[in-house]
């Protein structure tokens, strides 16, 4: 089965912490950080989006990898913000990688799972011979309607990860993939809306639960796995809470989880979500040891992964930084109108 | 190749001039200047125009035309001349070249520019043009910008300091209290310079020159002929000039400016002199560094001594050297195509005796020196009254 | 008053260039060029020029913060801009992101990928290289 030649990750280095936006809106910021299990999160600076980010996250990946760029058969991004409506964050990607012309691109869609949707689709296509290698970003910059509840979450990050399918160059094999989709209207954004809608509550267990338990569930039925069989755990983070109370529900435990939930510290970067804490987890991951990845897409869908950590993790370990020193590093704490202000809500006219 | 001299010099007042467009600044000029030499205007043979940018200020191109028509002139063949802010010393250039080779013998030389039109941020961005469009404005590096860049450097290099800049701006501005011609009429301090408003640091808005309206016009004829239309002709005993690359970051260093030093040397040695003859001189201080600089490079002072040589006043009214009687770009103003041609009037004026209460005494030998951009082009010229 | 432009080709032409700080050496006397040309001052019509990636990485060789923008520009100032000294030898102009970190003449800085301008809501987005204190 092909595996992850190399990954990446990128988180803008702005923060604001959630009790400065609960100062704004006269909430119980303690209460909220408790109740979401989030102390903070990242913000874009002005001049980021979504399409700077990917590229910070595959200019890393390919360093890691160790692969030349223009060895890249597919290169695919999924986000819930790209630049633009039309024309597609992929190959601004691709050039900014110096990736040349003999590749195919797209743009994917799929709420918070759009990045795991590419992985699944560059493993069928290396798997068959159709690419040597592909990569896939999950990257957002997704604004939360200011005063709603997905504030506190909502942030900016991508990560990148290189499918290929030559086992002597694989830090990690994925060794199976299934999946769990439904048209479930749990959180959506129409064409032209600035900020998504969601169904308050109907976005727990018909959502989120429902999926991300399923997909798992389906994949060891295919695989014979059971929780103990995986060293870490990582689930989709919304919030700092639902990979717990899944995790629960699945029989996994907190310590599986921990390593690969970053929410908390960084909130919600959507399709970059699951990437980055299954980036988080491959920083630390021992050879042999078995990691599964469950992200979660609104609309809604589960990707599910057992993935298989190689030997060739220690070689290319230490050409990065760790995601979570990157994210501890230089962080520049900003109070609620430059929040707004790097958001583009307020500007000079 | 003849010898040609300044016959005839005009003036307007720089400053914001709601009430007169491009045109009607050139005209006032213009007839002052035919007034100055007593000439006609059918007596014109050529008009060369010093104007940066016409089209970005009042959406005006093929200006030259226009000009030589709204001057009165017949016909005549009329060129624009463009190189940023040294437009005006270039059109004077080609003037003199004009006259020197013996192809036309009365040439007008003018210069203007009206930037009042439009609002400070598009004059900024239209400014901009000035330096390298794609890999400096296009990134937001606007003129004060490019400036600041070059100051921060020399500060580094050699402890210039950011009261010695703001002495530039106080001693011009003392010069421009003096001239009718003057934007500014006010002595400032250096007080008042270090608490305006940043621009780029560490320029601050009185290191700035202003934007302004204005225009100047210079006669030209070959010296021969030059005493049938005034009994002090000035002679221009040198012209030249010189580039360098468009953008900052290609040059060789950011505290020299090589395109004044060449055409500096080049003059000196045309004219057979040497700095120390020079009595008095127009340098091009869009930004207080650019004096400091332009002193440096012209050969005045040793590299990284003009700053405290300034602020020390070795420049200041009939000290050993005057430098910017007229108030220089930051005190007299700055309309772009303008100030090229200015600086010779100045200096004419200084020659001939005419200065009134700015009057360098006993000014023999006069230089100006005005530049494109950040340094891209340089022009400098030397005078001497044709006794 | 268009200085970026609305229509492609302009902004799509130096693309390389400005995502991916690729320079032009002269392969005959091996002087390196950025922003690329296509004549080598030194070699004139004995040019060879060929493309080169530069690292992105150098240090500092001024800096200013412009507070006063171009229209362009307004709402990003204060920004702070600087001419670079890269490790291969030219000097190239550009943002310096300070993110926290100060700025001085010797600050080693490496390139990242950022949003330069954006035209308006329905124009190009450009995309150029920045520098970052490391």
């Amino acid at each position: 089965m092909a595996g992850i030649i190399g990954y990446g990750a990128y988180v803008p280095r702005l923060r604001i912490k959630v009790e400065e936006i609960a100062r704004v809106w006269s909430e119980d910021g303690e209460g909220i950080k408790k109740g979401l299990n989030i102390k903070e999160k990242s913000v874009p600076s002005l001049d980021e989006d979504a399409a700077t980010i990917a590229v910070e996250a595959a200019r890393k990946a390919i360093y890691h990898a160790g692969i030349a760029p223009t060895d890249l058969g597919a290169v695919y991004v999924g986000s819930e913000s790209h630049p633009y409506a039309v024309k597609p964050t992929a190959t601004i990607v691709a050039q900014a990688i110096s990736a040349g012309t003999s590749l195919t691109a797209a743009d994917l869609e799929f709420a918070c799972k759009a990045g795991t949707a590419g992985m699944q689709m560059l493993m069928g296509m290396a798997d068959s011979g159709m690419i040597k290698y592909g990569i896939t970003i999950g990257s957002d910059t997704s604004q939360g309607r200011p005063g709603d509840a997905l504030e506190y979450t909502a942030s900016a990050g991508g990560a990148a990860f290189i499918i290929g399918k030559e086992k002597k160059e694989m830090v990690a094999e994925i060794l199976k993939t299934a999946s769990y989709t439904s048209d479930t209207p749990d959180f959506w954004r129409r064409e032209g809306a600035n900020f998504p809608s969601h169904g308050g509550r109907f976005t727990g267990e018909p959502g989120y639960f429902r999926h991300v338990v399923s997909a798992t569930k389906l994949l060891f039925e295919q695989t014979g796995f059971k929780p103990s069989d995986f060293q870490y755990a990582v689930f989709h983070q919304p919030n700092g809470k639902f990979p717990l109370v899944v995790a629960k529900m699945l029989g996994f435990t907190e310590k599986q989880v921990e390593e690969g939930l970053l929410t908390p510290i960084i909130g919600n970067t959507y399709s970059g979500a699951s990437m980055l804490g299954l980036s988080a987890v491959l920083d630390k991951a021992k050879p042999g040891e078995k990691i599964l990845v469950t992200s979660f897409g609104s609309g809604a869908g589960s990707d599910s992964f057992a993935i298989q950590v190689t030997d060739n993790i220690d070689k290319k370990r230490g050409r990065a930084a760790p995601i979570r020193e990157l994210i501890n590093r230089d962080k520049v704490y900003i109070d609620y109108a430059q929040y707004l202000k790097n958001r583009n809500s307020i500007t000079r006219t | 190749m003849r010898e040609v001299a300044i016959i005839g010099v005009g003036l307007t007042r720089f400053g914001e001039r709601w009430e007169h467009g491009l045109r009607d600044l050139m005209a006032e000029a213009g007839l002052n200047a035919l007034n100055d030499a007593n000439i006609e205007s059918k007596d014109i043979e050529m008009l060369y125009g010093g104007i940066m940018a016409s089209g970005r200020f009042v959406g005006q191109e093929h200006i030259a035309a226009l000009l030589a028509d709204q001057l009165g002139f017949k016909n005549v063949p009329a060129v624009r001349v463009e190189n940023a802010c040294a437009s005006g010393g270039t059109a004077l250039r080609e003037g003199y070249i004009t006259v020197a080779s013996g192809i036309h013998d009365i040439v007008a030389v003018g210069g203007v520019e009206k930037m009042t039109d439009v609002t400070t941020s598009e004059a900024t961005t239209a400014l901009g043009g000035a330096g390298d469009q794609e890999w400096e404005l296009a990134q937001g590096i606007t003129f004060p910008g490019l400036y600041a860049l070059m100051a921060r450097r020399h500060m580094h290099e050699y402890g210039t300091t950011e009261e010695q800049m703001a002495a530039v701006a106080v001693k011009n501005h003392k010069n421009a209290v003096k001239n009718k011609y003057a934007q500014f009429k006010k002595e400032i301090t250096i007080e008042d310079v270090m608490k305006s408003k940043p621009v780029a640091d560490p320029l601050k808005v009185f290191d700035c020159s202003p934007i302004s309206d204005g225009a100047a016009a210079i006669i030209l004829a070959p010296l021969e002929m030059a005493r049938k239309y005034n009994d002090t002709p000035i002679k221009i005993i040198a012209s030249t000039q010189a580039t360098d690359t468009l953008s900052l970051a290609e040059r060789e260093t950011l505290t020299a400016l090589k395109a004044t030093r060449i055409a500096g040397e080049k003059a000196y040695a045309q004219a057979k002199l040497k700095p120390k003859d020079i009595d008095v001189i127009e340098v091009h201080d869009c930004f207080t560094i650019a004096e400091i600089l332009s002193m440096e490079d012209l050969g005045f002072y040793k590299k990284g001594k003009a700053a405290k040589a300034i602020a020390d006043g070795e420049t200041a009214l009939n000290s050993s050297l005057s430098v910017n009687t007229s108030g220089g770009l930051k005190g007299c103003g700055h309309p772009v195509g303008a100030t090229g041609v200015k600086q010779a009037v100045e200096v004419a004026m200084q020659l001939r005796g005419e200065a009134g209460d700015r009057q360098v005494n006993g000014a023999e030998i006069g230089m100006t020196h005005n530049v494109g951009g950040s340094g891209a082009t340089a022009v400098v010229h030397i005078m001497k009254r044709a006794n | 008053m268009i200085f970026m432009e609305k229509a492609s080709a302009g902004m799509w032409r130096k693309i390389d260039t400005r995502y991916n700080l690729v320079a032009s050496e002269c392969e005959k006397c091996k002087t390196l060029y950025f922003p690329p040309r296509i004549i080598c001052r030194t070699c004139g019509r004995e040019t060879r020029m060929k493309p080169r990636k530069l690292s992105g990485r150098g240090k500092v060789h001024s800096y200013t913060t412009i507070r006063v923008p171009s229209e362009a520009f307004k709402e990003l100032a204060p920004y702070t801009v600087g001419v670079i000294e890269l490790e291969e030898g030219p000097k190239v102009e550009g943002h310096v992101l300070e993110r926290g970190k100060k700025i001085e003449i010797g600050t080693k800085v490496s390139t990242v990928f950022r949003k330069m301008y954006v035209d308006g809501e329905e124009g190009l987005i450009h995309y150029h290289f920045k520098f970052e204190v490391v």
